[in-house]
């Protein structure tokens, strides 16, 4: 009991301070903040450049990708790679190559309805589902594609494709997921994303520029100028974040629901 | 930025986060964690924020709160040793 009393004491001042901390923050948006306008005195703000000039560097109308996949472009490389290596990590805890299976069988799995038709039990779940994964998916595609041009990119585009072939996994069964999209198709896929990525920087530095300089490819993209070559790009390394970020969502779901055997998922 | 429906979002934000910590049910509890990310995507939605929003709609209120469910559905109550 006193250690409960101690611990919401903790939490209740630690919540105070906190909130008194927050009073010396700069009103929401506010344009003078340090954050946007720079230090008085001191160099100009990045924030400032970005916004009046990452049009004209890049010609890509969305801020955000702009900074993520170009300006930031080595900082997104490895967050690509972190999601590659939190795959990997699952499946080396998780996986089994046993044929023996001395772990119980999960009890929520019947056998043998790898397919929506043969049962009843599931008619319609797996109809809606069979309706509705073409959709999500065109939406994907048109999330990573669209991504320098309005909200999304490679990492939600990617993530709802993965998720489309999770939607299938729970509304039939692993198996059927996994005749679709199998364990040495997605890890294919993931590594595949990260070789797009880096060979983006690599054929800069060929062209004999930095590592992820985009500008330099307007040789290989045959545009008039730097600018569209930055734009094409990032569409580029857009679509190599979504692949690794499909692969790795799936791996991780197929690795969780079926222990690690790949065998009788949820 | 409309200040009241920000303290509405806001008090579902706390009310959804008391329930998910105090409710016994593991499935209940991860299920409730996805509307905490629902409401997180919405109060990011409406700052402006909408590439977050897009992502804490797509991995924290969707892939998150499933891959929650598949470990709770491999989990049992009482331990095996």
């Amino acid at each position: 009991m006193i250690t409960k009393v101690l611990a919401t004491l903790a939490v209740v001042i630690t919540g105070a301070l906190l909130l008194y901390g927050t009073a010396d923050f700069p009103a929401f948006g506010d344009p003078h903040s340090p954050a946007s306008a720079g230090v008085e005195g001191g160099a100009p703000s990045i924030s400032q450049y970005y916004i009046t000039e990452s049009y004209g560097d890049t010609k890509v109308p969305n801020l955000v990708t702009s900074v993520l996949a170009d300006y930031r472009g080595y900082d997104t490389m490895f967050e690509t790679v972190v999601i590659f290596a939190a795959g990997m990590a699952i499946f080396a805890i998780l996986r089994v190559f046993r044929d023996e299976d001395d772990l119980e069988p999960n009890p929520t799995h019947t056998q043998g309805d790898r397919f929506i038709d043969g049962d009843h039990s599931r008619i319609i779940v797996g109809t809606t589902v069979r309706l509705v994964v073409p959709v999500i998916q065109l939406f994907a595609l048109y999330v990573v594609a669209h991504g320098h041009h309005s909200p999304g990119g490679g990492f939600q585009g990617g993530v709802i494709l993965g998720a489309s072939f999770i939607i299938i996994a729970l509304a039939t069964d692993l198996g059927n997921a996994l005749s679709r999209f199998s364990e040495k198709s997605y890890f294919t896929l993931a590594a595949v994303g990260i070789l797009i990525y880096a060979g983006f920087g690599v054929l800069c530095q060929v062209l004999g520029s930095d590592f992820l300089d985009y500008g330099v490819l307007q040789k290989i993209f045959l545009t008039d100028g730097p600018e569209m070559a930055r734009s094409h790009s990032m569409l580029g390394v857009e679509v190599g974040v979504a692949f690794t970020v499909t692969g790795i969502m799936f791996a991780i779901y197929a690795n969780l629901s079926s222990r690690g055997t790949l065998k009788s998922g949820l | 930025m409309i200040f009241a429906f920000d303290i509405v979002i806001l008090i579902f934000l706390v009310v959804a986060a008391l329930i998910a910590l105090n409710v016994k049910d593991l499935l209940s509890a991860s299920m409730i964690f996805g509307i905490y990310g629902f409401l997180i995507c919405l109060l990011w939605a409406e700052m402006g924020a909408v590439d977050v929003a897009f992502t804490e709609a797509a991995v924290g209120a969707g892939i998150s709160a499933v891959l929650f469910i598949t470990t709770v559905y491999n989990t049992r109550r009482r331990s095996s040793d």
